[in-house]
């Protein structure tokens, strides 16, 4: 049997040549996700955005951007419906979902597969989910069941997707801005700006949003925050001590505040706008003047004491605060840098000169010296006094130090070269495996998140293993397939995705903070749990006690 | 109470009345064989019986055997227990093996699936009491598309490198989807070369199929000549040096597992083939029925999940622990497990 051939003019790769609408969106999250390489990545969006509509761009801007409208459908009807419609029972749905690992990729790889296309667009579909929301749960099913049906596997995917949550990709803002600016020739660091802040993807065109320049609309724009690599060698390798100038690291919400006519905006580091989460900060109004931005640190800080990112997590999850918790964890603006000031965008002027105007703008503010504050500039003489001052960080309660040239702008996004972080070396401790779930993404299928544990003795006397932290990053692909095996084979019981496991290997587990919780099991919270490696060469009688992780609480 | 038919031992599957084994995986007197993959056909048995298209591929495989190969549905009795094979349709010369005592019929599949491949002789459902199934694919989850369209979409994908100026390296286990997928290639598009553990394999099998021609890689071979042309080669040689000397090339694996967008990413897979010599789901539940059997029994893949769905359409369905395939852990061609698919 000969196989089937296809002639070349058959052949479809360039999204441009598909049909736009939601199949060439589809086309585009496909080829985006079948690549691992970033120029690729770039082109096919660059293709996109030269073909589709300038509404569907909108949208896809917004999305790429994680500015999806409000979840229509919550994920426990969908899964309901999803298995009634490919008419499984709803436990098989839930296994098939534990191993598949994406809620939206077992729903468009269970329910019934068809030929039939759409020809609606990606602004039909979003538009139609934004009114879904409003409407009965028998409204919801219909329009669901309706669209499952004429979409194809992968359509369906991004379908469902677009319902359920973010899309994984691979695709940061900055590579997505990348490709809009080849589309559009503007410049990728105007689009950046452009793209920043509170804009509705449902209010907005393309017109404004990229191409028309809009004074107005810039009133809380924040700029595009300036990020360090850590440094790679040693820091002599920097060159001459003086031309750098040394901050210590903050442990809390990067941010830029913002004064302008009048109003007060603040923008976290995740370009969310938190303004009404730290009403602390009301009290700049008229105090700094207009046409002001700074980049700082919020920071818990409690009589007179910077706290820990654990008390910080009190103040993030919540929208309003109440006087209890206001009282209970104050936070202040650990200001590092002046990007506008009088109205001006001063970010290419040199660092030493920004934090000049940063330094005369505080000594003005002496009736705001409890929310407001100096990160502290230090100047060395030499690395091994830079150095020294490093090992001073964990008592300082910060992360380390920040390396700044002298002579620098500020840059726009992770940029290598005159800004640097030279974090203190994380606090390490030898624990157990005992609990392992399936990972998500691109680890679904595997066991990668691991719960590990820690000795401690019970009121009889007898040690016993307690739970102290997960993880699920640290091992190399290759470790990770080998704890995997292990994993399946040594399997005492399952807890839906969750197993526990025979307590047999050590790992050492690095974290960069540590305080007391009551929120914790064992009573101790740890920040950024990672695996560092495996001990291999360690018996799990040779791990830590919970003891020795408390003795490291500063 | 009387033995069972077929028993789980530490041995393998043990029929008592016969005393022979089927499929076992420590050294025994008698083995019948249901294919040639290592985790169904291991060395060190007295005897080893199987189909005769299988012989080859073990004989290959393990060297000096002392081997029967038998036709298919030729009926062979050992004391007084009725032993026949039925094709499998998994890879070349894969069977079903059925049992038949005292009016009792077992069929244990080993390996199977349903899709008619052209290279394997088709599955035939076998009409039984106790059916003893692999359930690899045992989730809704997996839904084969057919392989011509799947065997399009790969030739187009070599074409569009080609026009790249780019090697294609394609991932296939060195018996059974290696040949599968050379059978398909479009030669009219360039020339297909291999890597040794393929090409020793398929050359063992080229009296029995007819299979395109293929070039042998050795130390000879220069990367200008690979270019636009198509390398079959086995997954464990993913990222090895042997693949990094041939850039610029795409890589692609043809497995069931790639219906899952994570096991691509997570081997750092260009593109994924969703192609299986496994049942899917409807494929495992339609063969279930055809049988007739009332009692179920799931070797390797999903079995918990599959065997209480199976329950819950009234079937009496169990779950038995074997050394074959590796439980849910199929998912990445994974150095290990690869290892032990090709040949030795």
């Amino acid at each position: 049997m000969k196989p089937q051939t296809t002639s070349e003019t058959d052949v479809q790769t360039d999204i441009a040549s598909n049909e736009l609408g939601m199949r060439g969106f589809a086309a585009l999250i496909k080829t985006l996700d079948s690549t691992n390489k970033t120029n690729v990545k770039v082109q096919a969006l660059t293709d996109y955005f030269l073909a589709a509509t300038n509404e569907d761009k909108v949208w896809t801007i917004a999305i790429l951007s994680h500015r999806r409208p409000p979840r229509p459908v919550n994920t426990t009807l969908l899964r309901e419906w999803a298995s009634e419609l490919a008419n499984i029972p709803l436990w098989l749905f839930e296994e098939s979902y534990h191993i598949v690992g994406d809620l939206a990729e077992t729903i468009a790889l269970i329910v019934p597969s068809s030929k039939i296309a759409t020809e609606k667009t990606l602004t039909q579909f979003l538009e139609e989910m934004i009114a879904l929301k409003r409407k009965s749960d028998e409204e919801k099913k219909e329009y669901l069941f309706e669209n499952w049906k004429v979409l194809d596997y992968y359509e369906r995917f991004v379908f469902t997707k677009l319902i359920t949550g973010g899309f994984r990709i691979g695709v940061s803002q900055k590579l997505m801005t990348r490709a809009l600016a080849k589309a559009t020739e503007i410049d990728e660091d105007i689009l950046a700006y452009k793209l920043m802040g509170n804009w509705d993807p449902n209010e907005i065109s393309f017109q404004e949003l990229i191409l028309e320049e809009n004074a107005s609309d810039y009133l809380s724009k924040p700029y595009p925050f300036y990020l360090a690599y850590a440094i790679e060698g040693e820091p002599e390798d920097l060159g001459d001590v003086s031309q750098w100038s040394a901050e210590h690291k903050w442990d809390g919400i990067r941010s830029q505040v913002i004064l302008r006519n009048n109003e007060l905006f603040v923008w976290s580091r995740g370009e969310e706008l938190v303004t009404d989460k730290y009403p602390e900060f009301n009290e700049f109004i008229g105090k700094i003047p207009n046409g002001t931005v700074i980049d700082g640190e919020i920071l818990p800080y409690i009589n007179g004491q910077i706290g820990s990112f654990n008390d910080l997590q009190t103040r993030i999850g919540r929208k309003s605060v109440s006087k209890a918790l206001l009282k209970k964890v104050p936070v202040m603006l650990k200001a590092y840098d002046i990007l506008e000031w009088n109205g001006k965008d001063i970010r290419d002027l040199p660092f030493s000169e920004r934090r000049e105007i940063l330094e005369n703008l505080y000594q003005t503010l002496t009736n705001l010296e409890i929310s407001f504050q100096l990160s502290e500039t230090m100047h060395f003489k030499t690395w091994e006094e830079v150095a020294t001052e490093r090992t001073r960080s964990r008592e300082m309660s910060s992360e380390g130090l920040m390396l700044k040239r002298k002579d620098s702008p500020y840059l726009v996004g992770r940029k290598k070269g005159d800004w640097w972080k030279w974090k203190v070396d994380p606090l390490t401790i030898d624990a157990v495996l005992t609990y392992a779930m399936r990972g998500h993404g691109r680890r679904s299928n595997l066991f990668t998140d691991y719960t590990f544990a820690l000795w401690k003795e019970n009121d009889e006397g007898e040690k016993e293993l307690v739970t102290f932290a997960k993880a699920y990053s640290g091992l190399t692909d290759a470790e990770f397939r080998k704890v995997d095996a292990w994993i399946k084979r040594n399997t005492l019981e399952r807890f839906g995705p969750v197993r526990s496991v025979t307590p047999q290997h050590v790992f050492e587990i690095a974290f960069e903070g540590i305080a007391l919780s009551k929120r914790h099991k064992s009573g101790v919270a740890t920040r950024f749990p990672r695996i560092l490696r495996w001990r291999k060469d360690k018996s799990i009688h040779e791990a830590n006690s919970l003891e020795d992780l408390k003795l490291m609480i500063p | 109470m009387k033995n069972p038919l077929l028993e789980f031992t530490d041995k393998g599957i043990y029929c008592s009345a016969a005393k022979v084994y089927l499929d076992p995986w420590q050294p025994v007197d008698k083995a019948i064989i249901s294919h040639g993959h290592a985790d169904h056909s291991r060395w060190g048995h007295k005897k080893y019986i199987t189909h005769h298209r299988n012989v080859p591929i073990i004989s290959h495989r393990l060297g000096e055997i002392n081997v029967i190969g038998k036709e298919w549905g030729e009926t062979f009795n050992i004391n007084n227990v009725k032993f026949s094979l039925h094709p499998a349709g998994h890879i070349i010369g894969s069977s079903q093996i059925r049992v038949e005592y005292k009016d009792e019929v077992w069929v244990f599949t080993g390996d199977y699936k349903t899709e008619h491949d052209g290279i394997s002789t088709p599955y035939e459902p076998v009409k039984c009491d106790t059916f003893i199934t692999e359930c690899t694919f045992g989730l809704p989850a997996f839904k084969w598309t057919p392989q011509q369209e799947v065997f399009e979409n790969i030739n187009q994908w070599w074409a569009e490198n080609q026009a790249e100026g780019k090697t294609s390296i394609l991932f296939g286990y060195s018996l059974g989807k290696a040949q599968r997928l050379l059978k398909y290639l479009n030669t009219d598009i360039g020339k297909i070369y291999t890597h040794g553990a393929i090409e020793n394999m398929t050359q063992v099998l080229r009296p029995l199929v007819d299979f395109p021609e293929t070039t042998l890689i050795t130390k000879e071979t220069k990367k200008e000549e690979l270019l636009g042309n198509i390398v079959l080669a086995p997954p464990s040689a993913h990222g090895s040096t042997w693949i990094r000397k041939m850039v610029p090339y795409v890589t692609a694996s043809a497995s069931g597992w790639m219906t899952f967008r994570g096991a691509r990413r997570r081997r750092a897979i260009d593109k994924g083939f969703v192609l299986s010599d496994h049942c899917d789901w409807q494929g495992l539940l339609s063969s279930i029925e055809a049988t007739g059997a009332e009692k179920i029994i799931c070797t390797h893949g999903y079995t918990e999940i599959f065997s209480r769905y199976l329950r819950e359409q009234g079937y009496d369905a169990r779950t038995e622990e074997t050394q074959y395939g590796d439980e849910e852990d199929n998912t990445v061609p994974d150095e290990t497990a690869t290892l032990e698919k090709q040949t030795s």
